[in-house]
């Protein structure tokens, strides 16, 4: 009784400002949103137009969790006590401001709802998932190329300004007056100018042709499975290669280019002629695209019923232009319907890949698939270019 | 930290011993304001880790910031007791709160019911949790954080699932029901007997195996660690842990009007007495006292919630005025705030204090209700019945064993929340590793059934 315990001695730190236990479970906490995050990363991200969006972040609204307990239902009518001055009769809130009664739920903390915004780096979500689901890192398609480009060889006494190069400068000051201490003097002859040549480049560019089916058939949900599944494609083959760009095409019984952000917005009517996305997307690549310095990718969404006569054509423009791409994937999107690319389109693409062309395929039923559809084409694609 | 402080503890000490209050000793602790959010949030100086304290800690800490709720003390009964004063006090507050804590420790020690559960948990709570912290810390180690994390997903889920009325070291259920009856020797026995003597004696009855549960069961920390078919050692353990918790938290949360109101009367009259007490100290220190006990905001004209400080002071104020403090402390002893409030709430000191009813409609109208004097004690009680938890109980355990559960809506007046009770059973499920249902009503009040998937 005599010490207190109050204080401590001085200097001597007490065992609970070492560190703090409500911090420590609230990252617990953190931690578990997180995950739950980003369990459903395929959902958040369908809802924006991300692929080519330049921001890096995507910012995620999320309640606390709450840690369930047995509770009666909300009944309509809550009774409370009060204190104060007020008769009976006395209405003392009128309807419509949304307040809890008074009185809380024991041990909860009803209502009071707080917010909290997470912002989640894409690069950082992307390496998770390669993490995660240990995904090969692709190596860039170097193919022989005729194009070229400037690199740095060796240095000159002569040169552009710009391309002074210091520190060698600097070195051959030294060597030339041997002292150190002095004041530096340069003279024209201490000068290096870097100097560039000319050189061949290894084609190191990529274009991704993301192609959708847009005919009736297609909901909206559809389209935004597929949209999800773009989004991931793009980040993983962003990782691999220094420029890429996007191509956006989507066909009815006709074709057309769009930006990404008219793109997931179009929607068409009538049926469904493959061969014609498949000629566009041909026609672009002959445009713009040259096989030998550019990698080219082509990802096709659709239902994958194509019309019955179109198959011939189809067949032949799609294998030509997976001639001359590193890899042609398609994933079929039938919310609801899972009938395993026992279609059309499937059959087209399980030919392709039977016939040793780097393709695959993948059914697209729900969110949750969009994971493994990446995996897949992921793990397809890294076998394709090893063989 | 005052040392000015110090010097007035003992001498308050012996104030109340004079004043009658009867207390075991208490040790004084002055800890920062962080630590002091902590123990409000965990319940106890050092408890078991778990997310939803996380949460917790953060809603402390926006209403801190918001200005809200400023904690002066936080007390551990026991022999000795513990208290925790803000560093941050001032010397008027600590006088007030050295006061308000002897209270307590005098309510503690005598209240039948802190008495009856201290008995079960022994008086050394403080010391038994940081135990249990360290046995999970433990469990962590060994078995992994997401498994330990499952098992107090459950447990803490069923917190206020305990019967205080059974002993913390609980008994598995007989396993046979009682024995028949011996048969009678009569007259039909004896000559029966005389016919074939060998066969007489072969009249015993096999036994029979008891259910289980032989009865609704709503100890369900206690039953799931005792009967889950497939629980490992260790998981039950941390069942036990948090259920020897929950012993200890309900005298706190079921005397919490009597006990608030307790230490709020006796720091004030301490407060009165202590001569010795600088003159402003005292002045601020009465200030500090009229902040506690403050029913209604002082930007306010009506309050929608009762001040447990207020009520408790204001009756206790009235049954020592009017009954002397003999009774008053038989009242103390024998009460929890069930039977304190419907006895001791009257009709005139509920008008004096403008204690009304009011319904609050989902649109969020509120409207005052007529006066009704037992109407209002139920309203002031009702959050408080079966540890503020829905009455669930434990009703059987089938062949392949599926846990039934059933919840009796016809205590609580109305069915469960369908999603949580959902998430719960998710919870359970993972520790009891069978199916789990439960039965409860819905907004027509027809029997549902709930399932884990």
């Amino acid at each position: 009784m005599e010490d207190r315990g109050g204080k401590s001695p001085s200097g001597l730190t007490k065992w609970y400002e070492l560190f703090s236990r409500g911090a420590r479970d609230w990252l617990r906490h953190d931690e578990k949103v997180r995950d739950s995050v980003r369990e459903n990363l395929p959902q958040i991200v369908a809802g924006a137009d991300v692929i080519n969006d330049s921001t890096k972040t995507v910012r995620v609204p999320v309640r606390m969790l709450e840690h369930y307990h047995f509770r009666l239902r909300r009944p309509e009518e809550q009774q409370g006590a009060g204190q104060g001055a007020a008769k009976p009769g006395d209405v003392l809130q009128g309807p419509q401001r949304q307040r809890g009664s008074g009185e809380k739920g024991p041990g909860g903390q009803e209502d009071g709802e707080v917010q909290l915004l997470l912002e989640l780096k894409i690069d950082d979500i992307v390496d998770w998932l390669w993490e995660e689901m240990q995904l090969p890192n692709l190596k860039a398609r170097v193919g022989p190329s005729d194009e070229t480009d400037w690199v740095r060889e060796g240095w000159d006494r002569r040169g552009a300004r710009s391309r002074l190069d210091r520190r060698r400068s600097f070195k051959q000051l030294v060597k030339r007056r041997g002292n150190p201490n002095a004041t530096p003097t340069f003279t024209d002859d201490d000068l290096r100018f870097r100097q560039l040549a000319r050189r061949k480049q290894p084609a190191i560019h990529a274009v991704v042709f993301f192609m959708l089916d847009v005919s009736g058939s297609m909901s909206d949900r559809d389209r935004k499975l597929a949209k999800s599944f773009f989004f991931w494609v793009v980040q993983g083959l962003r990782r691999e290669y220094r420029s890429m760009e996007t191509v956006f095409v989507a066909h009815t019984t006709e074709a057309w280019e769009f930006t990404e952000s008219e793109f997931f917005q179009v929607s068409g009517t009538g049926g469904t002629v493959a061969s014609t996305g498949f000629a566009k997307v041909r026609e672009i690549m002959d445009e713009r695209y040259n096989p030998a310095r550019c990698n080219i990718y082509l990802f096709y969404a659709s239902d994958g019923d194509n019309s019955m006569g179109d198959n011939a054509l189809a067949r032949e423009t799609l294998r030509s232009i997976a001639q001359d791409a590193c890899f042609t994937g398609y994933v079929e999107v039938s919310s609801g319907l899972s009938r395993q690319l026992a279609t059309e389109t499937g059959r087209l693409y399980a030919e392709l890949a039977a016939s040793g062309m780097a393709a695959g395929s993948y059914a697209l039923n729900d969110y949750d698939d969009v994971w493994g559809a990446v995996r897949h084409f992921f793990t397809a694609e890294s076998k394709a270019i090893e063989s | 930290m005052s040392e000015d402080w110090q010097s007035y503890v003992r001498r308050i000490e012996e104030l109340a011993a004079r004043s009658g209050l009867d207390f075991h000793p208490v040790d004084f602790e002055a800890v920062p304001d962080s630590f002091m959010m902590e123990i409000a949030v965990y319940g106890l100086p050092v408890r078991m880790p778990h997310w939803s304290f996380g949460v917790r800690y953060i809603y402390q800490l926006i209403q801190r910031h918001m200005g809200n709720s400023r904690l002066f003390e936080v007390v551990f009964p026991g022999n000795p007791g513990h208290a925790y004063l803000a560093d941050s006090n001032g010397l008027a507050e600590n006088v007030l709160v050295t006061a308000h804590v002897l209270g307590h420790a005098d309510f503690s020690k005598n209240n039948l019911l802190f008495q009856r559960c201290q008995g079960q948990v022994s008086e050394h709570i403080v010391e038994h949790a940081a135990n249990h912290a360290r046995q999970i810390q433990q469990a962590i180690e060994q078995y992994g954080r997401e498994r330990v994390e499952i098992v107090l997903d459950a447990a803490l889920a069923l917190e206020q699932h305990i019967d205080v009325d059974q002993t913390l070291r609980r008994q598995r259920y007989p396993e046979y029901l009682p024995d028949p009856k011996p048969l009678v020797d009569d007259d039909f026995r004896k000559r029966f007997a005389a016919l074939d003597p060998s066969a007489a004696f072969n009249f015993t009855e096999v036994k029979k195996k008891a259910p289980v549960p032989p009865h609704p069961e709503r100890d369900l920390l206690w039953f799931i660690a005792t009967y889950a078919p497939d629980m490992e050692s260790w998981e039950r353990d941390i069942f036990l842990a948090v259920r020897e918790e929950s012993f200890y938290f309900y005298p706190v949360f079921a005397t919490q009007i009597m006990n608030e109101g307790w230490a709020s009367y006796w720091h004030a009259r301490l407060l009165r007495e202590a001569d010795f007490i600088p003159q402003q100290a005292y002045v601020d220190a009465i200030k500090c006292h009229s902040d506690v006990v403050r029913p209604i905001a002082a930007d306010q004209q009506v309050a929608l919630s009762i001040n447990p400080y207020h009520l408790g002071f204001s009756m206790w104020e009235k049954i020592i005025e009017k009954e002397g403090l003999e009774t008053a402390r038989k009242i103390m002893q024998q009460d929890d705030d069930f039977g304190f409030v419907r006895n001791y709430l009257t009709r005139e000191l509920a008008d004096e204090l403008h204690m009304f009813r009011y319904s609050a409609r989902s649109d969020g109208q509120v409207k005052v209700l007529e006066n009704d004097l037992t109407a209002l004690h139920e309203t002031v009680i009702h959050h408080k019945y079966n540890f503020g938890a829905p009455s669930v109980s434990a009703q059987h355990i089938r062949v392949d064993g599926t846990l039934e559960l059933v919840h009796d809506h016809t205590v609580d007046g109305r069915g469960l929340d369908l999603e949580r009770s959902r998430r719960v059973l998710e919870y359970v499920h993972k520790v009891w590793r069978r199916p789990v249902i439960l039965q409860t009503v819905d907004q027509q009040g027809s029997g549902l059934e709930i399932k884990t998937s």
